[in-house]
């Protein structure tokens, strides 16, 4: 009898739990890797800390750069060097301790420590220092024009926290322990973490001592966070209605969910855009037929190649209407994207055709086309469609697709001459892409710059990105930059990728573009 | 007795060793941890740094050398991918895979030996007819489908059950069950059918041949000929003696049952060491990897050893040619 007495009441807290009209059933095909905030750079886990812990300034909704935990920020008067955080008063962690400048100070430094996934973000940063109780000094070693962007996913910890639980460390794989920030947490933001199980659940609440309780919404208290990788799965859960937001609507569900009584899809792009790279810097290509010449090497096969691939195309039959078609390989959201530049090339056949002839290689060649299949939006589908494509100017592509984990070590070793690869810019800004992208690849730069491209004069303009402190003339330098990498046909762009959401009628939000929704922003209707 | 026990186990750990070696071979062709494990921000310093550090450069038997070493201290090392102890993962999600093994498997055996019994019995009606086309669908269609049938039929259009999860779960000391919630045993049916369907058609097809067969023996013929009821006759000494073959192949597919659950558990968001099984092959979790494969292999060793045993203490010929048999 007590053991059915206790079904009853589980069943019965479990019914009320769901029931409850300011509970968030959220899901999403990857869970957050670790709670940790620093020992992960990737979006998921990003997600979720992004309710637990806060930055000095974060994106909103739109994509903008508003203040969290700094209030103001401003380069120093007399020393570019130095960035001068404002912090806010009277903010409390959740266990309740006062957030000061030295948990700004601890936490940046453990996010620049060896083993942390997010130091790169702040390679440039000297020293940070407090100043007073509410003040903190970010030094880099030269002017850093865009500092504040690299800003927005640096969670601040509680220092005596971390100290006192054994969280100093960011993650250590040599020495085999597992951190206690990984699995527990202690944040400034709207949502304090209930429970969680790695794969299945996570359940935050929202935190009563919540600095910004009369400044957000807020509508949501209670979110119940689940993974589900099943695509078919993810979709019959928000169906069925035990689901009320999904992030990742497969395109070829969006009129089934959106048809769905109650529930409506929501759709914006993405900061996220899909090329192909050709190795272009070799002498010879291991992969085609073509023996001592490589004929990526030649621009006007390059051209011929971006006039063959028809966007449009792959826009309404593959993407099913959910691409934005591309010129060039920056998000719109990004500065030093304009809409000149991302003038998509007309598709020419006959003109492709042409080129092909005048640089040499009217009679076409083969080569290898490396593709992921399990990373972006329909990405072997893109693929299979450039084969045909390319094939209609002569150009016989093998296509070898396989799961990311093996594709992207391909780039990485230099071991293809023909990929596929998506980039979305994390501080809203070109020089992001030169660095990663563009620059001759070296210890530092162009870590993902598997196209062999390497030009001295643009190095050096790019080097001084940097440190350029005038924004016009560094606008005006990243305008030049742009401006050759196009002329150069570096990269193959195809198309920036368009989020969607699904979600029940009564949620009100806007997309985020880096795929970050923020639930304090939430409202219900 | 005792050398053959002996003789099995030193194959056992033989095997093992094999099957870990085939495995640790295979890592490489998986991909590279360290592009998962690194952000979109790394550099190539930072690439070389972390593969020195986690001993990827070593050649591959090296790196199995270094991982029995700690295995056998009980030492899994840690996941790359939550950054956590392996075994304490495994320890977590086991109970979730056990449980859904175990009602999926209770399902198969009841399901099957009634349906099996069913349709030898009355082998000519129209429902056991239609009882072995739909086994045959059963047996033919893919799990995954299956399991987004099932989903589409009974989660989404008919409300009843959920689609994904194991529901409320209660925490036992460690060991997280579901059987103690409604939500938990609700969420529960839809997985274990998916799961044990293969299963149950099997069963149901193995009983019906065999009693079909037995059905037809003399001691059949001359119990019906003493006068005994129809269920005497059916039940206690029909059924018993199709039972020996059955439960035979139901020990051996328990191992796969668990071993198999991985697609099942993808489909349900199932929580269990299949699903991070199949994480840990997207991440590259070479730890997670390695430690999984070793279970499941030691798993049906285990099995495989209970078996001949079991063979040894039922088969007396065996013991009389002092172990040398080769079952």
């Amino acid at each position: 009898m007590r053991v059915l007495g206790g079904i009853l009441l589980a069943a019965l807290l479990a019914g009320t739990s769901f029931a409850s009209a300011e509970t968030l059933r959220w899901a999403r095909a990857g869970d957050s890797l670790t709670l940790d905030p620093h020992s992960q750079n990737e979006g998921p886990t990003h997600t979720v800390s992004h309710q637990i812990y806060e930055p000095l300034v974060l994106r909103d909704t739109a994509g903008k750069i508003v203040p969290a935990l700094a209030t103001e920020w401003a380069p120093k008067s007399d020393n570019p060097n130095i960035w001068v955080f404002k912090l806010r008063e009277g903010v409390t962690f959740h266990d309740g301790a006062d957030f000061t400048a030295t948990d700004v100070v601890f936490s940046l430094k453990r996010a620049m420590s060896p083993n942390s996934d997010m130091k790169a973000l702040l390679a440039s940063v000297k020293e940070v220092r407090a100043v007073g109780d509410f003040t903190v000094e970010i030094e880099t070693d030269g002017p850093n024009p865009i500092m504040p962007n690299n800003l927005t996913n640096l969670f601040i910890m509680d220092k005596e926290w971390s100290e006192a639980n054994n969280a100093i460390e960011v993650q250590d794989f040599e020495g085999g322990e597992e951190t206690f920030s990984s699995r527990n947490t202690n944040g400034t933001g709207a949502y304090r973490l209930v429970s969680r199980e790695p794969d299945a659940k996570t359940v935050l609440q929202a935190f009563d001592g919540y600095w910004g309780k009369d400044e957000f919404p807020l509508d949501v208290t209670e979110i119940i966070y689940t993974p589900i990788q099943n695509a078919a799965t993810r979709v019959a859960a928000l169906l069925s209605g035990e689901i009320d937001f999904i992030q990742d609507v497969p395109v070829q569900d969006l009129k089934r969910v959106a048809d769905a009584e109650g529930l409506k899809v929501i759709k914006a792009p993405q900061n996220r855009v899909i090329f192909f790279g050709v190795n272009q810097g070799d002498a010879d290509l291991a992969s085609d037929n073509i023996e001592g010449k490589n004929p990526f090497a030649d621009k006007k096969v390059r051209q011929a190649m971006n006039i063959a691939i028809n966007r449009e195309a792959i826009r309404k039959i593959i993407m099913r209407g959910q691409s934005i078609p591309a010129g060039v390989i920056v998000p719109p959201f990004a500065n030093g994207w304009t809409q000149d530049l991302d003038t998509v090339p007309e598709t020419d056949l006959k003109a492709a055709k042409a080129l092909m002839t005048e640089a040499g290689y009217g009679d076409g060649f083969s080569v290898t086309l490396n593709c992921p299949n399990d990373r972006y939006i329909n990405d072997e589908a893109i693929c299979q469609a450039a084969v045909g494509m390319l094939a209609q100017i002569g150009i016989k592509v093998n296509l070898d697709a396989k799961p990311k984990a093996q594709h992207f070590p391909l780039i990485n070793t230099l071991e293809t001459d023909f990929y596929m690869l998506g980039w979305g810019v994390a501080t809203f800004d070109s020089e992001y892409v030169f660095n990663f992208l563009v620059h001759t690849r070296d210890d530092k730069y162009g870590a993902w710059n598997g196209t062999r491209y390497s030009n001295p004069d643009l190095d050096v303009k790019i080097a001084s990105l940097a440190s350029e402190i005038d924004l016009d003339k560094r606008n005006k330098t990243i305008g030049e930059i742009w401006e050759v990498i196009q002329e150069d046909v570096v990269y193959l762009p195809i198309h920036h990728q368009v989020l969607n959401w699904g979600m029940v009628e009564k949620l009100q939000t806007e997309i985020q573009p880096e795929d970050q929704p923020k639930v304090k922003y939430f409202e219900l209707k | 007795m005792i050398s053959f026990v002996v003789k099995r186990l030193l194959q056992a750990v033989l095997v093992l060793l094999l099957a870990g070696l085939v495995a640790f071979s295979m890592f490489r062709f998986v991909g590279d941890p360290v592009e998962s494990l690194l952000g979109q921000e790394r550099t190539q310093a930072d690439i070389e740094r972390l593969r020195g550090q986690l001993g990827l450069d070593d050649p591959f038997p090296v790196q199995y050398y270094r991982f029995l070493e700690r295995a056998v201290q009980g030492d899994f090392g840690l996941s790359y991918r939550q950054g956590r102890p392996v075994a304490e993962i495994i320890a977590e999600r086991a109970p979730a895979t056990l449980e859904l093994a175990a009602v999926s498997g209770l399902f198969a055996i009841f399901a099957g030996i009634t349906l099996g019994v069913f349709t030898a019995l009355r082998r000519d009606s129209v429902l056991s007819r239609s009882v072995m086309m739909v086994s045959l669908i059963g047996v033919s269609l893919p799990t995954f489908l299956i399991g987004i049938l099932l989903i589409y039929v009974f989660s989404v259009e008919l409300n009843w059950l959920p689609s994904f999860g194991r529901g409320e779960t209660v925490d036992l000391g460690g060991w997280t069950t579901g059987f103690l919630t409604v939500s938990g045993l609700k969420a529960l049916i839809l997985p274990a059918i998916t799961l044990g369907l293969y299963q149950m058609t099997l069963i149901m097809r193995l009983v019906r041949a065999e009693m079909l067969e037995v059905l037809e023996q003399d001691y059949i013929r001359f119990a019906r000929a003493r006068g005994l009821s129809e269920r005497a006759i059916n039940f206690r000494h029909a059924l018993k003696n199709t039972l020996v073959p059955v439960i035979t192949v139901t020990g051996l597919q328990l191992g796969s049952i668990i071993a198999f659950a991985i697609i099942t558990e993808t489909v349900f968001q199932w929580p269990g060491v299949g699903l991070l099984f199949i994480n840990a092959i997207q991440f590259v979790d070479i730890p997670v990897m390695a430690a999984y494969l070793m279970l499941i292999a030691l798993m049906f060793v285990i099995i495989n050893l209970v078996v001949d045993l079991l063979y040894f203490a039922i088969d007396p010929r065996l013991r009389a040619e002092g172990g040398r048999a080769n079952v």
